[in-house]
């Protein structure tokens, strides 16, 4: 059952109070340091941080529509070896937090000592239109959040963002509920857990009711649903057969940056970087031969295709693999294409829960009767 | 007899030891044709066949590819072959969504006793698999 408490905005703005909100978690001990995107000194881009100081967190903007990596990568990274001894809060958007989920399940990350702080997420941007946007702002979350309350769909979003129908964070022991929440008075905490109601009791929150938080919720989902249809259809019909796909891919130069860049690429080689794709030179030549010709790099649409197979029942969509490719490959697209209709199959929803098992790794006797007979 | 021009594909086999390779065994033994289109290779289950393996042969010039597991249930492993099943619901979610042809992808169930099946179900593929054509996708430079 959900908890609720409001954190009270007064004349700081809803940034400001999100800050004092974390400067207060560091203060209070409740955790030993946060990982939070904080302004650079540029001031043009946000980066996820771990902060140990209440004085550095003024610097911390979760609110900035901006996501260089996804962070459940870093939590990854700072617990896979071994788990954090300190109490550490991680700051996060769902998709990172889903993603976070399924590190988790796949053993690549571990949430002991963890406090999950997730944050409802309006969106992002591109890290170089965030910038621009910087730029051209005085108060540039502000002017964010006024334009989410009114516009309907900011033609800066990231398309992975526009079609994105999870923008409430799940299986978080705390959320900042900015849906249904007046930004001009309050911000809403929503405690997911026993650890987050604990939270919220030792910094003394006032219980509060999420009357209109509900209603915004679905309403955004919604929104986000149907614009999540109008986009799948329209990659269907830029790459499915073929000759489209193969001239969605034509760019590709195996750069294997969308690899890097996405949280949910899990294995610690990669098959494509291991000695398996390191050929003889008779090897080149006699492909070359048996086609006539052979495109180099070779095996990008082998690369592509497998890397579907291998993680797409995890993909939450995040879009990052699209950002990293230096020719504009919409990998995401391909990826939220087929990821959908795997993940439907076995109606499984990436980052729910811990429990459900991953697609992979179980089975039922009875099912799939088609495949195989 | 085959006419001289008729289109001869090449099918990939991945054929799990304990079944479906026995069963290639007592179909010989029963001397039983099938088609010298089908390349087999010996693998220890059908859940250790990483669809790489699959797309691989598809992309490299196969016209097809059938993997051939123990019959749900029967797995030598426990539940190789439910894991295999799984793989391949994706795999074959995966082409049919991007348009690319799922129908040259088979899996079946064939026991170490079923050299009948083994026969008639290698006669299928291939017949079906030449009523599809050549895969043109894995005889294509630019990929």
């Amino acid at each position: 059952m959900e908890r609720y408490a409001t954190i009270p905005i007064g004349n700081q703005g809803a940034l400001g109070a999100i800050r004092q909100f974390l400067a207060s978690l560091l203060e209070k001990k409740l955790v030993d340091a946060l990982l939070v995107p904080l302004e650079l000194p540029t001031g043009d881009n946000v980066v996820p941080t771990i902060v140990s100081s209440p004085e550095q967190v003024q610097a911390a903007n979760p609110l900035a529509p901006v996501m260089p990596v996804n962070a459940a990568r870093l939590v990854s990274r700072i617990t896979m070896v071994s788990s954090s001894p300190d109490r550490l809060g991680v700051v996060l958007r769902p998709c990172e937090l889903r993603a976070l989920v399924e590190l988790v399940k796949l053993k690549q990350a571990s949430l002991d000592k963890l406090l999950l702080i997730g944050i409802d997420c309006h969106g992002t941007y591109s890290v170089a239109d965030y910038g621009k946007f910087v730029g051209e702002s005085s108060s540039p979350t502000e002017d964010f959040l006024k334009r989410v309350r009114e516009s309907k769909g900011d033609p800066l979003l990231r398309k992975a963002c526009q079609m994105c129908e999870y923008p409430v964070p799940m299986c978080a022991d705390l959320t900042l509920g900015l849906l249904g929440a007046n930004l001009d008075k309050e911000i809403l905490l929503v405690a997911g857990t026993s650890e987050g109601e604990r939270v919220i009791q030792e910094l003394g929150l006032e219980e509060a009711k999420a009357a209109e938080r509900e209603s915004a919720v679905s309403g955004l989902v919604a929104e986000r649903s149907k614009k999540r249809e109008e986009l799948l259809k329209q990659t269907r019909e830029e790459v499915k057969g073929r000759d489209k796909m193969m001239a969605t891919l034509a760019t590709c130069i195996n750069c294997h940056n969308c690899k890097t860049a996405c949280p949910l690429c899990y294995c610690k080689e990669c098959f494509f970087d291991s000695p398996v794709f390191e050929f003889e030179a008779e090897k080149y030549l006699g492909w070359a031969k048996r086609k006539g010709a052979l495109r180099m790099p070779n095996d990008t649409l082998l690369f592509h295709l497998t890397r579907l197979n291998h993680m797409v029942a995890s993909c939450v969509g995040c879009g990052l693999c699209t950002e990293a490719c230096p020719n504009d490959i919409p990998v995401s697209d391909i990826f939220r294409l087929v990821g959908y209709e795997v993940q439907k199959l076995f109606d499984y929803v990436p980052g729910r829960s811990l429990e459900e098992e991953l697609p992979l790794t179980t089975f039922k006797e009875e099912e799939l009767p088609d495949i195989g007979v | 007899m085959a006419e001289e021009n008729e289109f001869e594909p090449v099918i990939v086999g991945f054929f799990c030891n304990w079944c479906t390779a026995t069963a290639a065994d007592l179909a010989g033994t029963l001397r039983m044709q099938y088609p010298a289109n089908i390349r087999p290779i010996r693998t220890m289950c059908s859940g250790s066949v990483d669809p790489v393996y699959i797309l691989r042969a598809l992309l490299g010039g196969a016209d097809g590819v059938i993997v051939g597991g123990c019959p749900p249930g029967d797995c030598h492993y426990v539940s190789g072959n439910y894991k295999a099943r799984r793989r391949m619901a994706i795999l074959k979610t995966m082409l049919d969504t991007l348009g690319l042809e799922n129908d040259r992808v088979w899996i079946r169930w064939i026991s170490a006793a079923e050299g009948p099946k083994f026969a008639r179900t290698m006669n299928e593929v291939t017949e079906s698999i030449k009523k599809l054509g050549p895969n043109t996708l894995g005889k294509d430079w630019s990929i």
